[in-house]
């Protein structure tokens, strides 16, 4: 190793020719950027197979495709509740829920820890709908009683009030609902609620003196 | 687990079966192995949602189960199989191989015991009695014995399997009141004796045509009593891809010889489908006799000829058939191993030359068949200019398809002392091009999403266009009022329709088409290794 130095210094450890360039030559540039993100092609990819099975499994694919999202398995997480309560809050009780599976498996095949409650199919929506129109009705008779017993104020002043708190231990939240916003609007038999109406007499009436709180 | 496989696992769960399920999944493949607790802590999930994907995908026979480290008395673990996962970019070619063996009946079993990973005989033949009598003109109905017949063809040719019993309750719960072995859930399903036998159940009667108004509770109610409970049934995939080799090697053998060559290896594929194991090297030796025994009449290859196709096929450089004895005519095996190989081998050649050219193809070639060269003899064999072959030669060498070996002279790999030789081993690069293909398929997939959430809008407006034209038609419209909701869509709208299905169709047809590759590719990849 040592011994060699001397020899053939001007010899290189491979041949010249295989690099590519002469002795003289300077060195190929160097590149200054990363390479490009989609490269041109030297040559163009062979066309897709056509035909009559390739045709006929893409559909196949379409179609698996779009029949699994509505399978049980397609597992949505169950929206969290935002701080707004929406209107349609009321109708959209069809969602998904975290704590029921969606469909029926055999638990027998599954660790016991896995089992989770299953969600039973919904029966048609009729039902809701129907347990409300009787009370809607309930509270319409109830409402049409409570005019015809106020018309007997004058007599019955007493026994009214009592019929009036049974009946409001009876009725329902909607019921006890009205009466509040009879009483409320027939104060002085306007428009409008009373208690929403702010005449400005409290204001200015805590004093200015002392400014160190600001006044919004 | 590599970083494409986890990749294209997670985006073919999230197509499936959404976000969640997909988050699960690609944690779980990360991780290996994992307990649920560990799992809902790790994703930050809720321990109810996690508790339903892991549900899916055991459903599916993705997820395994089974006593982890403690033992039996610890908590369950779960694992992912990534194999079953990449089975799920195969489904359509499976329904399409059933549907051309079995006819529709066969495609619609088929189809949903895939959707649902496991099924109860009977709920699949009345399901798909449902569906059939759907389809069908009004006032037919499809019987439940057609299908059943078909199902019976499925198991008999081993398509589909009873499942492997599980014996998961016992390793959870504590008290463990029969000294069963607490297997872990993967009992290969062919060790059960009963795998391919059919249950006996007491199913008769019509598919029903289902109406809007009435609900499947009732049918699910009848369901129960039928004699079949706790026996599911999925498919089989390693017969399916056994079909598919076999398939590959046809058509192959027809491309290189011809149409009659082909039938011959057909038929000798097709006497030794039930003989042969899965993972053999060789078909069962069949006599020249009994193979011409087996012709189909309708090939009309006499003796004399069918003896010089023998020959001629085992003379060939491809070597798909091999000569093994005298006796009976002569003894001839189909090569299945070394078939896989040399379909391997031309898929790399072909990609090679589609991606660099036919003389960087030629230089590939002849490394494969040479083995090592150096650098001066491979511009000679491949006869191209020195400097040409050079620049091929590495930039080959930076795609990493050929590979530098270095032979020192002396100990201290002098470099002007060392010999480079260039080599191409086909294992490794049949691996590599693997990874390739998962990355192509991952790629796909996600221009297609992204594709599709560009024009959301646009399709969504379809949609409802499309919806509003049925309920029209439905109702009985006039042709004023359909073409009037036609055109609500403008017609550069239109265009833009067009070719953003274009674009989805070719996406998807270039899928299924990298899904062939992917199959050889780890055929062969599991051929060596099931050899070594």
């Amino acid at each position: 190793m040592a011994g060699s130095r001397g020899r053939g210094r001007s010899q290189f450890s491979f041949s010249v020719d295989a690099l590519g360039f002469g002795r003289g030559d300077s060195l190929p540039s160097s590149a200054h950027t990363p390479s490009p993100l989609f490269p041109p092609m030297q040559f163009r990819p062979v066309p897709l197979h056509t035909g009559e099975e390739v045709d006929y499994m893409l559909a196949l694919k379409q179609e698996l495709r779009a029949s699994s999202k509505n399978l049980p398995f397609h597992i949505k997480a169950a929206r969290t509740k935002t701080d707004v309560a929406h209107y349609s809050d009321k109708y959209q009780n069809g969602e998904t829920k975290n704590n029921c599976i969606e469909w029926s498996p055999d638990w027998s095949r599954m660790p016991k820890e896995l089992c989770i409650k299953v969600r039973k199919p919904r029966k048609t929506g009729a039902k809701p709908q129907l347990t409300r129109k009787p009370k809607v009705a309930a509270g319409k008779e109830e409402v049409l009683q409570k005019l015809e017993t106020l018309e007997k104020r004058e007599e019955e002043q007493h026994s009214e009030e009592e019929e009036d708190e049974e009946k409001k231990k009876q009725n329902e939240e909607e019921p006890d609902a009205d009466e509040d916003y009879d009483e409320e609007d027939l104060e002085d038999e306007t428009d409008y609620i009373m208690s929403y109406f702010d005449n400005g007499e409290d204001f200015g009436a805590d004093s200015d003196d002392n400014m160190d709180e600001a006044v919004y | 687990m590599t970083a494409q496989e986890v990749r294209l696992c997670g985006l073919l769960l999230q197509e499936h079966f959404g976000n969640v399920v997909e988050k699960v999944g690609t944690h779980l493949i990360r991780s290996g192995v994992l307990t649920l607790r560990a799992l809902a802590h790790e994703t930050k999930l809720p321990l109810d949602l996690v508790k339903k994907s892991l549900c899916v995908l055991v459903q599916h026979g993705m997820c395994t189960f089974g006593a982890g480290r403690r033992g039996p008395a610890g908590p369950v673990e779960y694992r992912i199989n990534c194999e079953r996962v990449f089975h799920m970019l195969r489904y359509p070619r499976y329904i399409y191989t059933a549907k051309s063996l079995y006819g529709d009946t066969g495609e619609l079993i088929v189809e949903e015991i895939l959707q649902r990973g496991q099924m109860t005989m009977s709920s699949t033949v009345k399901t798909v009695a449902d569906r059939l009598t759907h389809n069908m003109p009004e006032g037919q109905s499809m019987d439940y014995s057609e299908v059943v017949s078909a199902f019976s063809q499925l198991v008999e040719t081993h398509f589909l399997q009873r499942c492997p019993l599980a014996s998961a309750g016992s390793s959870s719960s504590g008290a463990v009141d029969t000294p069963l072995p607490v297997a872990t859930q993967p009992t290969e399903p062919e060790s059960h004796p009963d795998c391919y036998k059919l249950p006996y159940i007491n199913l008769t009667g019509q598919g029903k045509r289902r109406r809007s108004s009435e609900d499947g509770e009732a049918d699910q109610c009848a369901a129960k009593k039928c004699g079949d409970d706790r026996i599911y049934w999925q498919v089989n995939f390693q017969r399916f891809h056994l079909h598919f080799r076999d398939q590959a090697i046809i058509s192959a053998v027809s491309c290189k010889l011809d149409q009659s060559s082909s039938e011959i290896v057909r038929t000798m594929l097709r006497m030794s489908e039930v003989t042969t194991p899965a993972h053999a090297a060789f078909t069962q030796a069949l006599s020249a006799n009994e193979i011409f025994r087996a012709l189909l009449s309708s090939y009309n290859i006499a003796r004399p000829i069918l003896d010089q196709y023998l020959s001629l096929l085992v003379d060939d450089p491809m070597e798909f058939v091999g000569k093994t004895g005298d006796s009976g005519g002569g003894m001839y095996v189909v090569n299945l191993h070394r078939a896989l190989a040399n379909l391997a081998r031309a898929t790399l050649e072909s990609v090679v030359q589609e991606r660099f050219g036919s003389r960087s193809a030629r230089i590939f070639r002849l490394l494969l068949r040479k083995r090592h060269l150096e650098q001066k003899q491979v511009e000679d064999f491949a006869m191209i200019p020195a400097k040409e072959a050079k620049d091929m030669l590495y930039k080959l060498l930076s795609e990493n398809l050929v590979q530098l070996q270095e032979i020192p002279k002396t100990p201290d790999y002098a470099p002007s002392r060392t010999f480079y030789l260039y080599t191409v081993n086909q294992l490794p690069t049949a691996r590599l091009l693997l990874q390739h293909s998962y990355k192509t398929v991952g790629n796909l997939m996600e221009r297609r999403l992204y594709e599709t959430k560009e024009n959301k809008r646009l399709l969504e407006k379809s949609q409802r266009i499309e919806a509003i034209l049925a309920s029209l038609q439905a109702t009985g419209a006039e042709a004023a009022q359909l073409t009037e909701v036609e055109e609500m869509i403008t017609v550069p709208e239109r265009q833009q329709l067009e070719s953003l299905r274009h674009h989805i169709n070719k996406l998807d047809s270039s899928e299924n088409q990298v899904d062939e590759t992917i199959f050889l590719l780890k055929s062969y990849i599991n051929s060596t290794q099931a050899s070594l």
